[in-house]
């Protein structure tokens, strides 16, 4: 197995956090997108009618609630996009190639500091959403949010692993393009699989529960690990300095 | 019973003393042999040992500190050594017996991280040894203070000389342990060939200048013996490790890079800049090195300003101080002076010459031969292939003639004649109107008898000097040949 140094890892994210809180672009979409994103589900717990059955009320109220999910996914793939043709592009990836720094080391520190930030972020939005449920939304509704804790509990579990779908394919967009914009632009399409789904899930074609959702989580977890390992496989030290393959 | 590694022990080194290391024994549920251990020598990475392996390590006289790590939380306590020259010491280091109450590896590697010392590996010297050295703060021992950090070639030879020793021409024509050996490199891409054949060595503490034309293959062979490339073919030792895919992490640990652009985080501060790549080299306790990397560059007084805030000049000065951080064997400069201003560019230079004076091994790219001629003890003149290496002084006497530049007031009367008649002129030509040029081998025992002949013959002599050739002649009748066989 390959030995990773805590250390090196740890200066990756010190550094990568120092930059984002530096960068103002990065600060704004920060805040303003998962509010954009809290509003509609908001509005949905809102106006949703309690005079429905608990069953149907808990039904109509899953899907809004699964919209959070977007939080996690459509953000760090923006992120990671930036990440190592960033990098390039600015001049300091090759310098950070002539220090000790692994590029393991180099992929999950970078990870890590995508990761941070947006499950930050995420729960902070999750946590706003269930204040904001619980002090502005019908007693009923509240109630039947509250008390379909297996989608809050999906919500939360499924954050993470959301997250690394979006910075596994932010980065492996970020590995290979020749340019910033067209990996994020690239990276966006991270979003479109989990689009998918909560359209399945809207449509009807499958059927949001517990199970489903464990099932979902476990495919995830390893479609996350396959596509960091890949991320790692797609990296040439060679390619990124030069821009001519290696031979 | 420990057995010494053949590829671990060298005798053809001219240190002042030996350190051996054995390893008895590994951690108890790992494979055979167990994971290699790094031994750190002041601080730093000097090489690793298996399980029943035995290295030796070269070191200059003086103290060391000297510590074994396993998995970065298992170490042993740092061992403060005081060698003398010539001395031998033989140390040993095996895993402490678990204490009764651990029982898994994993509980063991959980209390070692929240500790973090030396409980886990033991390491005895098996001849008494002056022990009253404590390690600096820093835990890199006294090597790291700047302040006595000077570097000679034996210093950096310390770090590096375990591994495959092979020795390099020094300035004075004897051989010495090479920082760089190159043998046949060769780099293509596709069909393209970047540099081919390249064969040089350079001595620790020397000033190697690589000149080239744009496209030369320099930037190239820096990327390359950084390990950021692979080479096509060939074979180079960096540092007195063999360059390999699997000695690339511990090459990096022994060298730094500063490449054109140095490459700053904008939005970072200058202290920030440095903390992270301390970071990266490892080092815990990173800010007095900065400070003293700062000073170093005299950036001192602008350790909080963001890097997007400096002037090109700056920035390459805080990437300066950056190469400085590691306390690198080896350095590679690829035109640090490009784009600088004259005052930034002797800044740099007074950088340069003050590391050559601490003994610090540069590699140096530039297309500036004044910067070479000025900084470098030998040059490489390269264009895709190396076409010659050598001191600037040597170099001009392998390609030019030794000559005799005379001014007289009037053209000559008679001057074929003349200088055909004076024994010690080989040769001679007319650069102008009362200009000549005349091949001699020994101008000043030349000179004499050619102002008598001329005043002989009623010349008025106005000048008479041997002529100099700059490292600009040598280099463009290099490459001047260069083109002159492309166009065939």
């Amino acid at each position: 197995m390959m030995n990773l140094d805590a250390m090196h890892v740890r200066a990756v994210v010190r550094k990568e956090l120092r930059d984002y809180r530096r960068k103002r672009s990065i600060v704004v979409t920060m805040a303003v997108l998962p509010l954009l994103f809290l509003l509609q589900p908001v509005l949905s717990i809102f106006l949703a009618t309690p005079g429905t059955s608990g069953v149907a009320l808990q039904s109509s109220l899953i899907l809004p609630i699964l919209y959070l999910l977007l939080i996690p996914t459509i953000m760090p793939s923006t992120l990671a996009a930036y990440t190592v043709v960033g990098e390039r592009e600015q001049g300091t990836l090759e310098p950070l190639l002539t220090t000790p720094l692994r590029q393991q080391e180099f992929l999950l520190g970078k990870a890590a500091s995508v990761m941070i930030p947006t499950l930050a972020l995420s729960y902070t939005v999750f946590g706003l959403f269930l204040v904001a449920v619980r002090l502005g939304a019908n007693s009923a509704v509240a109630s039947a949010v509250f008390d379909d804790s297996p989608v809050i509990l999906a919500l939360f579990l499924l954050s993470p692993l959301m997250a690394g779908w979006g910075i596994g394919v932010g980065m492996a967009m970020s590995v290979r393009a020749a340019e910033v914009r067209v990996a994020q632009q690239l990276g966006m399409l991270a979003s479109l699989p989990p689009v998918g789904v909560i359209v399945l899930l809207a449509v009807g074609v499958v059927s949001p529960s517990f199970s489903v959702a464990l099932e979902f989580a476990a495919g995830l977890l390893v479609i996350d690990a396959l596509l960091l390992r890949s991320v790692s496989g797609m990296f040439d030290r060679e390619r990124l300095v030069t821009g001519a393959k290696a031979v | 019973m420990a057995q010494n590694s053949s590829s671990e022990t060298h005798s053809a080194v001219t240190a002042a003393a030996t350190m051996s290391l054995s390893r008895h024994g590994a951690w108890s549920g790992t494979s055979a042999n167990g994971r290699a251990w790094q031994v750190l020598l002041d601080g730093i990475v000097a090489c690793s040992i298996a399980n029943n392996e035995t290295v030796e390590l070269q070191v200059e006289a003086g103290r060391h500190a000297v510590q074994v790590t396993s998995m970065r939380f298992l170490r042993s306590p740092k061992e403060s050594i005081d060698l003398a020259d010539g001395q031998v010491i033989r140390l040993s280091c095996r895993p402490r017996p678990s204490h009764p109450f651990i029982v898994q590896r994993s509980i063991i590697f959980l209390v070692a991280s929240l500790f973090n010392h030396g409980l886990w590996i033991s390491l005895t010297p098996d001849d008494p040894v002056d022990k009253d050295l404590e390690a600096d703060d820093n835990g890199y021992g006294p090597r790291t203070e700047p302040e006595t950090a000077s570097r000679s070639p034996e210093s950096a030879e310390a770090i590096t000389s375990v591994r495959e020793i092979v020795s390099a021409p020094t300035l004075d024509g004897k051989t010495g342990p090479a920082a760089l050996a190159v043998q046949h490199l060769s780099k293509r891409f596709g069909q393209r060939t970047a540099f081919s054949e390249v064969s040089f060595e350079v001595a620790y503490g020397e000033v190697f200048g690589f000149l080239g034309p744009n496209g030369a293959g320099k930037t190239t062979t820096v990327r390359t013996l950084g390990t950021l490339i692979a080479p096509t073919s060939g074979s180079a030792t960096v540092a007195g490790i063999p360059l390999s895919p699997e000695n690339e992490v511990e090459i990096r640990q022994r060298i730094a890079v500063m490449p054109e652009a140095p490459g700053l985080y904008l939005r970072l501060t200058v202290t920030e800049n440095l903390e992270y790549f301390a970071g990266l080299y490892g080092l815990h306790n990173p800010g007095p090195r900065i400070e003293k990397a700062l000073e170093a560059v005299n950036l001192a007084n602008r350790a909080k300003d963001l890097c997007g805030g400096l002037s090109k000049g700056l920035r390459q000065r805080v990437g300066l101080a950056r190469t400085l951080l590691s306390d690198p064997a080896v350095m590679f400069l690829d035109e640090p002076t490009s784009g600088l201003d004259p005052v930034a560019a002797r800044e740099v230079h007074d950088l340069v010459i003050g590391l050559r004076q601490r003994g610090v091994t540069i590699f140096l790219t530039t297309h500036r031969l004044d910067e070479a001629e000025k900084l470098c003890d030998r040059v490489a003149i390269m264009n895709t292939t190396l076409r010659t290496v050598g001191t600037p002084a040597g170099l001009r006497e392998q390609l030019f003639k030794k000559a005799l530049v005379v001014t007289t007031a009037e053209p000559v009367i008679g001057a074929e004649q003349l200088f055909t008649s004076i024994k010690s002129v080989e040769n001679w030509r007319e650069e102008g109107p009362g200009s000549y040029v005349l091949t001699v081998s020994q101008p000043r025992a030349a000179a004499p008898e050619v102002v008598r002949g001329l005043v002989k013959a009623g010349a008025d002599v106005l000048s008479i000097g041997e002529a100099q050739h700059s490292l600009e002649d040598v280099y463009l009748e290099l490459i001047a040949e260069d083109v002159e066989g492309h166009k065939r």
